[in-house]
């Protein structure tokens, strides 16, 4: 993104002439997060979360490998090994709740970034590509998490890996030649254990990759920010360093003391209690459930329950689960309103606190058990998430009146009333 | 184009969801489903405060060693504790030579292998040394309790809901069941080898009262060892169990807080020096 009053990097001494002739590194970091980096001067709280989701995936990271040291992925001892690591390790403890938190964390954290995606439509030309790339960080962050929760090897471990690689199944055909695939047995085992394991330690760092063309694509366009109006001069920005640094670093501390006082003083209390047995295939669970933050999607599967005409229940199931995210990624071609900030749409605003809550209660259902009025609950749920996105967001983008947009940035930030569409619309995505 | 092939999509899926709905509805008006007996009659657990509650929590060692005694008399002639070994009893207070004297007189022996000859046998154990199963087996456990497994105790406070309070409930929990009980669910009255006991999940539980009467034990330390006073302890004692690091975490916790409070502080402090005069 060439914003042409950016500061460009200046080499001072000759230590750093030296490297920039030969590797400009120095030169990327600085006009990437440094002072030639020109971001909108009004990003609310919401804009921090980015970072704080890199920084969660840089802690997983790092508590993973050092677990992995001590970690041992056979059946027959990886409970005794986990537990290994929470007895006999030293600082084993915090390492195992900092990653099991830390998964939890992560989740948090990219959840309130998507749904800043979600109000202030930063899915809109010509940052389609960003919130593409985020999508598939964030079905590959799902991938990673379901395996690491099998890896303990507990009750849950087990009997959670038995469901959802028993979705595969689902499939008409080719499901069970797959599903066998995967597990590399008929139900799971120690090959389906190693093999997670394997992809578990592999998938952060194709996530890191993804990252990578994420931020990229960001620095293209350069940020939004919450009115929408895109960048006009000077004034409309500040140098990411360091304004953004400052405030990063201050939501990065609020965020740690959350998590700290979580990992440290109720490690276990996003987690289920059954994960401590170790698991049996010969004794199901009376409720098998995920981590909570696959709840909203599992109450979305389970809320099938009729079939339809010759497509079974449970493939609707399956299919409506993976619609339920594959149907974000048409976000940018769906909403076709000329505005993108929700602060100035009426309408989707009450839409779309209608949606936060609706997948709140999706997601206490799917903790719930399989029984009414639970799964009564989770149908008409279910049924509001999928009309949202696909009949409601595309009627209302096109029918509603907007409020005035402020004409730039600065005239947002000093006051100035709303002029009218003089801000500029949204360039219309090809289609 | 895509908004028609989504509004088709959202209209089967949704309109799907709806008709189930009204099915499901239905079928629940017409005929709502009985309650059962768990519903009915399962309790939840009584309170119970520890010196380990809350983030201030502590281990009462005098406790956790009247635990330990409770587990060593009463309990462990059936349930195993692998992963705990002789050697951490140094964390109740014991002494080395204390430790040493504990595993040496435990009432089962450790699998070994006899030098000599390669046969398997048993031997004293030692500080290094888990807690030996009282079972050779699952197999010689569930024969010896009536094809019922006695759990594990290393974890059983993080292992079931409510925790301590959980346990503490199940072992005084034990009544006989209410006439109610037998009218209105005579499938859930304890069968034979089965016990009454409303904290537990479907009501009737395999272990006979561990806990029968008064002074079953007798403390170390004088105090009076009633039902309450060794579930209590034994409770206690299963806390450490499953979780031996629960000090040093608060500890820990407290140190991290107290310097990120700190540092948030400084790190807010700068951000709105760097900000100070900007609009935004």
């Amino acid at each position: 993104m060439s914003f042409s009053w950016a500061k460009h990097y200046e080499p001072k001494s000759d230590l750093s002439k030296w490297i920039d002739e030969r590797l400009p590194l120095p030169r990327l970091v600085y006009s990437a997060v440094g002072a030639g980096y020109p971001v909108p001067r009004n990003l609310n709280y919401f804009w921090n979360f980015g970072v704080l989701a890199g920084f969660a995936l840089m802690l997983q990271i790092i508590t993973g490998i050092v677990l992995a040291m001590h970690y041992a992925p056979n059946a027959l001892i990886a409970f005794d090994s986990t537990e290994h690591i929470m007895r006999n390790v030293n600082w084993g403890w915090m390492l195992r709740y900092a990653h099991a938190n830390g998964a939890s964390f992560f989740f948090i954290v990219v959840y309130i970034h998507i749904f800043r995606g979600l109000y202030f439509s930063s899915y809109k030309a010509p940052r389609e590509m960003i919130w593409l790339l985020g999508l598939v960080i964030f079905l590959l962050m799902m991938a990673t998490a379901f395996m690491g929760y099998v890896l303990p090897w507990g009750q849950m471990s087990f009997w959670g890996a038995k469901v959802i690689t028993g979705l595969f199944g689902a499939i008409p055909l080719v499901g069970e030649p797959i599903q066998e695939w995967l597990l590399g047995g008929f139900a799971p085992g120690n090959a389906t254990l190693n093999r997670f394991f394997s992809l578990h330690y592999l998938l952060p760092f194709v996530t890191a990759g993804v990252i990578i063309l994420h931020i990229w694509a960001l620095h293209i366009p350069g940020s939004s920010n919450p009115t929408g109006v895109e960048v006009k001069t000077e004034s409309d920005t500040v140098p990411f360093h360091p304004y953004y640094t400052a405030k990063d670093g201050f939501g990065l501390g609020v965020f740690l003391i959350l998590y700290c006082l979580m990992l440290f003083f109720a490690p276990n209390f996003l987690g289920h209690a059954d994960n401590y047995i170790p698991a049996n295939p010969l004794s199901t669970p009376a409720h098998i459930v995920p981590e909570w933050y696959f709840w909203p999607f599992y109450a979305i599967l389970r809320a099938f329950t009729f079939d339809f005409l010759i497509i079974p229940a449970k493939l609707l199931g399956v299919l409506a689960m993976f619609a339920s995210i594959l149907l974000l990624f048409f976000m940018p071609w769906l909403d076709r309103s000329p505005v993108r900030s929700g602060n100035y749409r009426p309408l989707f605003r009450v839409f779309f606190f209608i949606l936060l809550a609706d997948i709140v209660l999706l997601g206490y259902l799917g903790g719930a058990a399989a029984e009414e009025p639970f799964v009564m609950l989770s149908q008409l749920g279910s049924a509001y998430y999928f009309a949202h996105f696909l009949i409601i967001l595309p009627i209302i983008s096109k029918i509603e009146k907007p409020k005035p947009l402020p004409y730039s940035i600065t005239d947002a930030v000093l006051g100035k009333p709303g002029t009218g569409m003089a801000g500029g619309p949204v360039l219309q995505p090809a289609e | 184009m895509i908004r028609i092939g989504a509004f088709l999509v959202g209209l089967f899926l949704s309109g799907w969801l709806i008709v189930s709905f009204g099915v499901g509805a239905a079928a629940f008006i017409s005929e709502p489903p009985k309650e059962t007996a768990e519903h009915a009659f399962h309790e939840e657990p009584k309170q119970l405060t520890l010196a380990s509650d809350g983030p201030l929590g502590q281990f009462d060692r005098q406790q956790l060693q009247r635990g330990f005694q409770v587990y060593k008399e009463v309990c462990s002639a059936c349930h195993s504790m692998r992963l705990v070994s002789f050697r951490n009893f140094e964390d109740l207070g014991y002494t080395e030579d204390e430790v040493k004297a504990i595993a040496a007189n435990w009432p089962t022996q450790t699998p070994s292998i006899d030098p000599a000859t390669g046969e398997a046998t048993t031997r004293k154990a030692l500080p290094a040394d888990a807690i030996p199963s009282p079972h050779a087996n699952e197999t010689a456990a569930r024969a010896a309790n009536n094809n019922a497994l006695p759990p594990d105790l290393s974890l059983i406070t993080k292992a079931r809901h409510g925790g301590a309070a959980y346990i503490y409930s199940l072992l005084t929990g034990y009544q006989e069941p209410p006439p109610e009980l037998a009218t209105r669910f005579p499938d859930s009255m304890p069968g034979p080898g089965l016990n009454y006991n409303p904290y537990f999940a479907n009501l009737n539980i395999a272990m006979a009262n561990p806990l029968g009467g008064d002074g079953i034990v007798t403390y170390s330390d004088g105090t009076e060892a009633t039902r309450d006073q060794m579930a209590t302890d034994v409770s206690a004692f299963l806390v450490w169990t499953a979780e031996p690091t629960l000090e040093k975490r608060h500890q820990t916790g407290w140190a991290v807080i107290i310097f990120l409070i700190i540092a948030t502080g400084l790190a807010y402090m700068s951000y709105r020096s760097i900000w100070a005069g900007k609009k935004h």
